[in-house]
């Protein structure tokens, strides 16, 4: 099994969502992140202070899935999240050692 | 400010020619009073609410949104609890420190007497003559009961000190805050208020040199809280990891929406220190509502053309200075002066927001000096240079201000009370901070400071999203 993490713009969301379901994916969770890369912060101006804001919000997908559908999976989420501007954010994957279902207590990829 | 004769009779003439009345001449005149009195009431009532909803809503979602989200709750608290504790001082002796005694029959010049004490010559009372119960008079030619002023001049004293919080915002201790600010109320407050507005040292035409024209409250609310303010924030120092970590107000629709019940509870402010509804008040209400749209423009322009961009905080505050600016002038001046107050507000207040406090470092973490102790200073002089007798012919017939040929009299008049008024309030305020710190400690603890004031000193979160 994979983890796959992606960052992604606040916009792309829906659009990420429609296309992963269409793809037979069961479930994912998302969480409001802030962070930088290569897009760089803005500065906000209160009363002529100035404060330079380096973390950029985004949205973090986090989605599990058995191996051999990785690879659609990722390529889902590359043609759903980009616009091609700096700051459409990245996908990280992991290995996952188990899964499990906490109503039947199933394990492994059965409990996806 | 105490109006004289002269209002009482225009608005006698103004509503004889519309009433309908005895033939008795005698009949007549009581009716027309009977009649001045009930505007009066309704006028002054409904100002007196305006300028309790300035504390809160107002000035707690004003100075609330600037904070960060961890104190949101200690400075609305201020605001609130500011209401109840400043009254309860107001009804038991304030009013009467402020506003007891006539100097001009030989009570002292500064300070209040016993005239008020507990709502004596107050309250109503029944009148065994007469065999009623009978309301007392604080002006009988205005046709304004004490109650009614005192009600409204009791709404200053809640505002000018929840003033002061900005200052010391998010890090002052609350029980610190109390005890300050109880003495604060009793000696700075009061014996201002009594030197500008009952007649006492800085009162126009009896005052120390002159004395000034402070129409409502550009000496006794404005520099005396904001030159408060400035002494506060250099004695409590900087908030913890002031300029490296992130003080950004943490909610500026809160601040927008304040600062905009601000400017509408003004109007109770300023065209209510008219003390009547007479032919002065709406000329009140134009003046502050110019110089505030005049100040709102200018402040978020000066932005716009210096940053590139005009933001909501810089209108928002632009329109509290030019409220500010125009609180002394507003019965003084006319609607063309009130647009260059309120743009002089706008640029003067932004600067001393930005560049000023920024030379001099010291954390005024909301802008109370900067709006309400330059704003109030600038207003003051600015009203030596507009005031005009047109608008009010204070002065027997003599020109006023600067620019319609009145000399520098008027001008000299106010300087020396904005020097005497900041003098004043920033040597009382070192003493009783000085006295409160030895007593119980100003400043919260560090721990407190980086947990929010909210959690540590009232046990609760502004914000639970569950």
């Amino acid at each position: 099994m994979k983890k796959i993490e992606a960052i992604i713009r606040h916009f792309k969301l829906e659009d990420v969502k429609k296309a992963l379901s269409e793809n037979n994916t069961h479930g994912m969770t998302i969480t409001e992140v802030r962070g930088f890369g290569r897009q760089k912060g803005h500065t906000e101006v209160y009363r002529g202070t100035e404060y330079a804001i380096d973390f950029v919000p985004k949205v973090k997908i986090e989605v599990v899935c058995a191996d051999e559908q990785l690879q659609g999976l990722l390529d889902t989420i590359m043609q759903s999240a980009q616009t091609g501007q700096i700051g459409d954010g990245k996908i990280f994957v992991t290995d996952l050692s188990n899964t499990i279902r906490i109503r039947t207590g199933e394990t492994g990829e059965d409990a996806l | 400010m105490r109006r004289y004769l002269r209002t009482a009779v225009a608005t006698m003439l103004a509503l004889g020619t519309v009433l309908v009345v005895s033939s008795n001449a005698f009949g007549q005149e009581e009716a027309i009073k009977a009649n001045t009195l009930a505007a009066n009431n309704g006028w002054m009532l409904i100002c007196s609410a305006l300028v309790l909803f300035m504390t809160a809503p107002g000035l707690a979602m004003f100075y609330g949104g600037l904070v960060r989200r961890k104190n949101v709750l200690s400075v609305m608290m201020q605001c609130v609890f500011l209401m109840g504790l400043m009254t309860v001082i107001w009804a038991l002796y304030g009013y009467s420190l402020a506003f007891g005694g006539d100097p001009s029959d030989g009570d002292s010049k500064w300070i209040g007497n016993g005239e008020f004490l507990l709502m004596h010559n107050v309250s109503r009372y029944w009148d065994e003559e007469a065999g009623a119960p009978v309301t007392p008079m604080f002006d009988d030619d205005l046709q304004l009961t004490t109650l009614s002023h005192m009600l409204f001049q009791g709404m200053f004293f809640i505002i000018t000190p929840a003033l002061i919080c900005g200052a010391f915002a998010e890090r002052m201790k609350f029980s610190a805050m109390t005890l300050f600010l109880i003495l604060w109320g009793t000696l700075v407050y009061c014996p201002l208020c009594h030197w500008v507005w009952d007649g006492g040292i800085l009162a126009f035409g009896t005052g120390f040199k002159g004395g000034a024209l402070d129409f409502a409250g550009g000496t006794v609310v404005h520099i005396s809280s904001g030159v408060s303010a400035l002494v506060c924030a250099l004695i409590l120092g900087k908030r913890l990891g002031h300029g490296t970590v992130d003080l950004r107000p943490h909610n500026m629709t809160y601040t927008a929406l304040g600062a905009a019940m601000l400017w509408v509870g003004w109007f109770g402010f300023n065209a209510g220190s008219e003390l009547a509804s007479d032919d002065l008040t709406p000329s009140v209400f134009a003046v502050t509502h110019f110089s505030a749209a005049a100040g709102a423009v200018t402040w978020a322009v000066v932005e716009w053309l210096s940053r590139g961009k005009p933001s909501v905080l810089g209108a928002a505050s632009g329109a509290v200075a030019g409220l500010v600016c125009i609180t002394p002038a507003a019965g003084f001046v006319n609607p063309m002066s009130a647009l260059l107050m309120g743009f002089s507000a706008g640029i003067v207040c932004y600067i001393a927001c930005s560049s000023i406090k920024a030379t001099f470092g010291y954390d005024d973490s909301l802008d109370a000096f900067g709006v309400h102790g330059i704003g109030g200073t600038l207003g003051a002089v600015l009203t030596g240079v507009f005031a005009t007798r047109a608008c009010w012919d204070i002065d027997n017939g003599n020109k006023l201000g600067l620019l319609e040929g009145g000399g520098t009299r008027v001008l000299i008049g106010q300087i020396v009370a904005c020097l005497v008024t900041w003098v004043f309030a920033a040597v009382a305020t070192l003493i009783l901070l000085k006295i409160v710190d030895v007593l119980v400690g100003l400043r919260a603890t560090q721990d407190s400071e980086v947990q929010g004031l909210d959690i540590t000193d009232h046990g609760e979160e502004g914000y639970i999203f569950n």
